[in-house]
């Protein structure tokens, strides 16, 4: 990632005084995944989505991010927060969930995997800040959402949305959002609320990037900025 | 800390539509929509205390202003009172304000006031603590053109949902139509919101 960038300079910026406006400010900032992201269970399955913007400061150190990270055949994580902290947690609990498989010698459940990145999280919950939802298929409980926040809470819930951007859009999910959707709605639902975050967080944005999870595999697609649901402009 | 939406639609009935919460700490509703001329209303946002002072001395200057010109205010000169005094005492105050009236002039408007002095005008505005949280249904919600009917439910669903969400907002909805006939007060208590899947 761009995030070589952003390294090598801070100890340059930090000899000279802040002050110097010879020096950006986001040369000594932390690489964080500011985003929008969102999980949606529906029979079957689940749908998850996410921005494509990473920040150092006011700079867009990557604008097509790849938020969704499998951690398992039928498995996938939302990161938000900084980038360091989540892609760290991330690998450690793929490197364990694969263990564990190993030993079970069958897929390892959705609850097993929130499970882990909640114990990382809880465990190093001063030096964290990570914000992860963590969703897949298993075989015995079918799509499944859990909610892992900064602090290490673990909770299931049918949908959830995280990152700076996810404010904007409670009382869109809160309105829209009914028991029963199927998938294309829940697709629908999870682009137009992302556009909708993405427009008002200065932290999200870029492509809209899906993922559907169910028995039959992981389907992934991108929703470029053009062709994103467009709202009333006022 | 409070919550309000401002918003306008046009057509032959021209209205605005002002809508406030109470606090969570007080007992009681605190009005935070101050009428400042008979077809004009301003809400208060941000310090309560900066609020009160800015929206007092808007009234008289307003007042006096009418009786110079013998004709009642335009909006924006309302919005442009209180916009002078935020700007010019901008290290001072913590206020941002929302004016929205009728006037002959130019119908139904809605004015934006905010912290360090700006003034804008917008169809549909909306403010307070609890007003992070709806920003992505107002923006999928709102049309231009709305009837009247059409712009309270709009106005009482984007309040319920804020409230749903914001431990500082809530109790009672307090919504304002002003048109060119007058002003008509509704309120909606909290047991009669609307409610959403999740409760």
């Amino acid at each position: 990632m761009a995030a070589a960038v952003a390294t090598m300079m801070p100890n340059l910026g930090q000899q000279i005084s802040s002050k110097n406006d010879m020096i950006p400010d986001w040369t000594s900032q932390e690489v964080s995944t500011g985003t929008t992201i969102m999980a949606v269970e529906y029979d079957g399955g689940v749908v998850i989505g996410a921005d494509s913007r990473t920040t150092t400061g006011a700079y867009i150190a990557n604008r097509v991010t790849d938020k969704l990270t499998p951690i398992h055949d039928r498995i996938f994580c939302c990161r938000s927060g900084s980038a360091a902290d989540t892609q760290a947690i991330a690998d450690v609990v793929t490197y364990q969930l694969g263990f564990h498989s190993i030993e079970l010698d069958e897929p390892p459940l959705v609850e097993t995997a929130a499970n882990l990145f909640r114990a990382s999280c809880y465990r190093y919950r001063e030096e964290l800040t990570a914000g992860i939802l963590v969703a897949g298929w298993d075989r015995r409980k079918g799509g499944q959402v859990y909610c892992v926040p900064i602090g290490g809470m673990l909770v299931r819930q049918p949908v959830s949305v995280g990152g700076s951007g996810s404010t904007y859009i409670y009382g869109f999910m809160d309105s829209n959002y009914k028991p029963g959707l199927t998938k294309e709605q829940c697709l629908e639902l999870t682009a137009a609320a992302l556009s909708l975050a993405m427009e008002r967080d200065g932290s999200s944005g870029g492509v809209v990037r899906l993922a559907t999870i169910s028995e039959d595999g992981v389907e992934r697609r991108v929703i470029l900025g053009n062709q994103l649901p467009k709202f009333s402009t006022h | 800390m409070d919550k309000r939406i401002w918003m306008k639609f046009s057509g032959k009935r021209s209205v605005c539509i002002v809508v406030l919460l109470r606090e969570y700490v007080s007992s009681k509703t605190i009005n935070k929509v101050i009428q400042v001329h008979d077809r004009i209303f301003c809400c208060m946002a941000g310090s309560l205390a900066d609020a009160q002072a800015v929206t007092k001395a808007a009234k008289f200057h307003l007042s006096f202003h009418s009786v110079q010109m013998e004709s009642p205010p335009l909006v924006i000169a309302a919005a442009s009172v209180l916009k002078e005094l935020c700007y010019k005492n901008k290290e001072e105050l913590q206020a941002g304000f929302i004016t929205a009236g009728w006037d002959m002039k130019k119908g139904p408007q809605v004015y934006v006031v905010a912290l360090g002095g700006m003034l804008v005008r917008q169809p549909v505005t909306i403010g307070g603590s609890g007003s992070t949280f709806i920003y992505g249904y107002v923006d999928a919600k709102y049309k231009p053109s709305m009837t009247k009917e059409e712009c309270l439910q709009f106005a009482t669903n984007a309040l319920a949902l804020a409230m749903g969400r914001d431990n500082v907002s809530g109790g009672v909805a307090n919504l304002v139509v002003i048109t060119e006939t007058g002003v008509e007060h509704v309120v909606v208590p909290g047991d009669k919101l609307p409610r959403f899947h999740d409760e």
